[in-house]
């Protein structure tokens, strides 16, 4: 059974932190699949399209028929536990922080046969349920669970370090002004995140989320991520105390390139929602990274709330879409300079919100709650990309058939 | 259709050149050490040897090809053997037939690595794409963690126990304290086998071998070649050899040999009860084990019984591993593929000095190389006896 964690000690502040450290980052080609499929949550191997069999480790060229044609595809997440064992002693730092580590050699159903991570609550020869997440090198693994559910399971040591989970995390939502603030900090506190400030710009005028957020625990603090010096006094005070950053910042205004005036609202846009994210990495980014192996409530992720029209554009917001763009681009650039330290980068792309702003679009929309679940279920599943509501998910799908397809295809609807 | 017979070709000058913990040198230093002694003990200059086989580890960025201009050697015959634990059979069974077809007179086998502070650390993170993928991230435990999965399936399977293993790690220790070259010094008891610090469950320290610098060597070449330089020899009565085998078991309990096993009795014209000593593979003592059960000196799955009816020393009614074996006498990298058929020439020829075996005839040896992923792919075997003098 899973030993439950308990809240960390207070800090004592002449202790040294320790230095983060990764587990093996290096891979094949081929091996990135795995990481590029763990990245969404999802459990597939590659499987010969001429004969149906399924490899593994990755390769490539099919072990049965030679076949190089080997896509991904999702498979039976289910298996057998064959044998086990528990490293005492690994020459890799990591892992010997870390030690001792469990790891089994199953059998999948699907046939081949991998050596994975073993959750503590899998018993001797048991069946057992698959899943690839993303260690702390950001890089895709197998882990093992048991097939039913267990007390307290997500507090396993080895499970924890895979995944982002808020419970006894210390939580920042950057704009405590945008319409969905209350209901992540509702999702976080019921989550057991054990601190959640929110950041507000303008503290001066009203803000109608106040007692909802106030409600959920949070504590409101002066926050404009328009201006260095705001961000940075923030980070002084609260960055060396923030395990996750969710950055809800946001200005948006309808309408495309020839709908507006000018490009005043295009500026606002690129000074909130793409140099806000800079200032706010530049100024969390580097305490964040020195703490990712701070013990129970380490720094672990930072979360981005983005337009999935920042993957392709359509000019009913396109200016907006603009800066989702060069923030999602951003966003690129720091999960790789974040790798290192091992604090992942989470983007949560949504459709059209349930708001003001995006009232004349016809549902399915977002809901307040459906973000909020998408944020905390993403986090406890580690993952790097989400993709919130049904257009979201319509969206992907299309995407990755043929992006040029749905660029013309979102261009004609918006179009009529 | 039947093999051929490898008649008149024959193992001489069997060298192992003292391991040592670490090593500041290079593997073409203790390569060259190598060389020279067998090529010492055959009268043959450097310059007129005209076979060289070479395997090794850590001897980048050269290849033999490099260590040809090094060493100042003009082979017309070059070989690299690439299989860890299966290179000094591997090595033998393409230099006698290189011998026997004319291609080349007297081919030096020779097998060495170095041994510095970080290189096994840096050996471990260069060894194979699958375990680069799928192996070092899971714990990092290494081979260690690899053999740890398999002795758990086959303690499972078998019901065999860690007392079981203990008895070949504490018959080789013994062994190996006869060995005055033998990296381990001290006598090991069983109870502390039992009591050793825990590597990778149900893997302890002494289940580990110690990775050292060294290297072993060999000649390969004509009978009359032996005989005009007055050399001790012995036959090789049989050979086998195969990679990947079984890929249908999910896990590794067989070896390569249960494919090939009939084919080396036959060949050889003799069974296991005609064989004076064995020397297997023992990275770990499951591995040992397993090559005692697949060589055919005992029925799958019974090891564990064999070994607890038998006395596994120099001494006894089954010596095995007579050197101390790389369990106790150290892994010089891919030397530890070469230790054993060594040792057995040596036993065979009665050059054994202080671990012979009395009376030595006739050796089987057994080899096993190269954690790719999961399991170990290369196997060979060989049956070799001591020319009558
Ligand atoms: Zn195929």
């Amino acid at each position: 059974m899973t030993t439950p964690l308990t809240p960390p000690p207070r800090k004592d502040p002449l202790k040294r932190t320790v230095s983060p450290t990764q587990p093996p980052v290096i891979r094949s080609r081929a091996a990135l699949g795995l990481t590029a499929m763990a990245a969404e949550g999802r459990f597939a191997l590659q499987t010969c399209a001429e004969c149906g069999a399924v490899q593994y480790p990755p390769r490539d060229a099919c072990s049965a028929c030679l076949s190089t044609d080997l896509p991904w595809w999702d498979i039976a997440p289910t298996g057998q536990l064959l044998a086990e064992t528990t490293v005492q002693t690994s020459v890799k730092q990591y892992f010997r922080e870390r030690t001792p580590w469990r790891v089994g050699s199953v059998q999948l159903d699907a046939g081949p046969v991998v050596i994975c991570h073993l959750h503590g609550d899998v018993a001797a020869n048991a069946r057992v349920r698959l899943r690839l997440l993303l260690d702390r090198a950001g890089q895709g693994v197998i882990l093992a669970l048991p097939q039913e559910r267990t007390d307290h399971m997500a507090d396993d040591p080895e499970l924890r370090l895979m995944s982002s989970d808020p419970h006894l995390r210390r939580v920042l939502i950057t704009d405590a002004r945008h319409p969905f603030a209350p209901d992540l900090a509702a999702a976080l506190q019921t989550a057991g995140a054990t601190l959640i400030f929110a950041g507000e710009p303008e503290n001066w005028l009203p803000n109608p989320n106040r007692s909802a957020l106030e409600a959920a625990g949070a504590e409101i603090l002066p926050l404009d991520v328009t201006d260095t010096k705001s961000v940075e006094r923030m980070a002084g005070e609260i960055g060396g105390k923030t395990d996750i950053l969710i950055n809800t910042a946001r200005f948006m205004r309808p309408g495309g390139v020839l709908a507006r005036g000018g490009t005043g609202f295009a500026r606002d846009e690129m000074e909130v929602n793409y140099l806000g994210l800079m200032r706010l990495a530049q100024a969390f980014g580097p305490a964040m990274c020195g703490r990712t192996a701070d013990g129970v409530n380490s720094a672990v992720a930072w979360v981005n709330i983005l337009s999935v029209h920042a993957r392709t554009n359509t000019p009913g917001f396109g200016c907006f879409n603009a800066s989702q763009a060069a923030a999602f681009s951003l966003s690129q650039s720091l999960r790789a300079e974040f790798r290192g330290a091992g604090l992942r980068v989470m983007n949560v792309f949504t459709g059209p919100l349930e708001e003001d702003w995006y009232q004349p679009l016809p549902p399915p929309k977002v809901t307040g709650p459906a973000l909020a679940r998408s944020v905390v279920s993403g986090l406890r599943d580690g993952l790097e990309d989400v993709w919130c509501g049904d257009v979201a998910k319509d969206f992907e799908e299309r995407f990755c058939k043929n992006p040029k397809v749905l660029e013309i295809e979102l261009g004609q609807e918006m179009g009529e | 259709m039947k093999r051929q017979s490898y008649d008149g070709v024959v193992l001489a000058a069997p060298v192992t050149i003292p391991y040592t913990r670490y090593s500041t040198e290079t593997a073409h230093y203790w390569i060259a050490r190598a060389l020279r002694e067998t090529l010492r003990a055959a009268g043959l200059k450097p310059t007129e040897l005209d076979g060289f086989s070479v395997a090794s580890f850590t001897l980048f960025p050269d290849t033999p090809v490099g260590l040809t201009q090094h060493l100042g050697l003009s082979p017309r015959w070059l070989d690299t053997i690439p299989m860890g634990g299966a290179s000094g059979l591997a090595a033998l069974r393409r230099a006698a037939r290189a011998v026997q077809a004319g291609d080349v007179d007297i081919v030096a086998c020779v097998a060495g690595d170095t041994n510095h502070i970080d290189s096994f650390r840096k050996l471990l993170s260069s060894f194979s794409r699958f375990a680069m993928d799928a192996g070092y991230p899971y714990g990092y435990g290494g081979p260690n963690a690899n053999f740890a999965l398999l002795t758990d399936r086959y303690m499972q399977e078998y019901g065999a126990t860690r007392e079981d293993f203990g008895r070949i790690c504490v018959a080789q220790r013994a062994n190996a304290l006869k060995n005055p070259h033998a990296v381990m010094k001290k006598p090991l008891s069983l109870q502390q086998y039992m009591d050793a610090r825990p590597i990778s469950d149900p893997i302890a320290l002494f289940d580990c071998v110690m990775p050292v610098a060294g290297s072993e060597a060999y000649l390969v070449m004509r009978e009359d070649e032996a005989i005009k330089r007055n050399l001790p020899f012995a036959h090789i009565l049989g050979t086998i050899e195969r990679h990947n085998a079984h890929i249908e078991d999910p896990i590794q309990l067989r070896g390569g040999w249960t494919v090939d096993i009939d084919e080396l009795w036959e060949m050889a014209g003799c069974g296991p009860d005609d064989i004076d000593l064995l020397q297997t593979y023992d990275d770990y003592p499951v591995i040992s084990a397993m090559q005692i059960e697949d060589m055919g000196f005992c029925a799958k799955g019974e090891a564990a019984a064999f070994i607890r009816s038998h006395d596994l020393t120099v001494e006894g009614d089954f010596p095995h591993n007579t050197s101390g074996g790389q369990l106790s006498a150290g892994q010089a990298g891919a030397a530890g593929g070469f230790i054993g058929l060594v040792e057995a020439i040596r036993q065979v020829t009665h050059t054994g000095g202080p671990t012979q075996v009395p009376d030595a005839r006739r050796a089987a040896i057994s080899g096993f190389g190269m954690i790719n992923y999961d399991r170990g792919l290369c196997s060979a075997a060989a049956i070799i006896e001591g020319a009558q003098s």
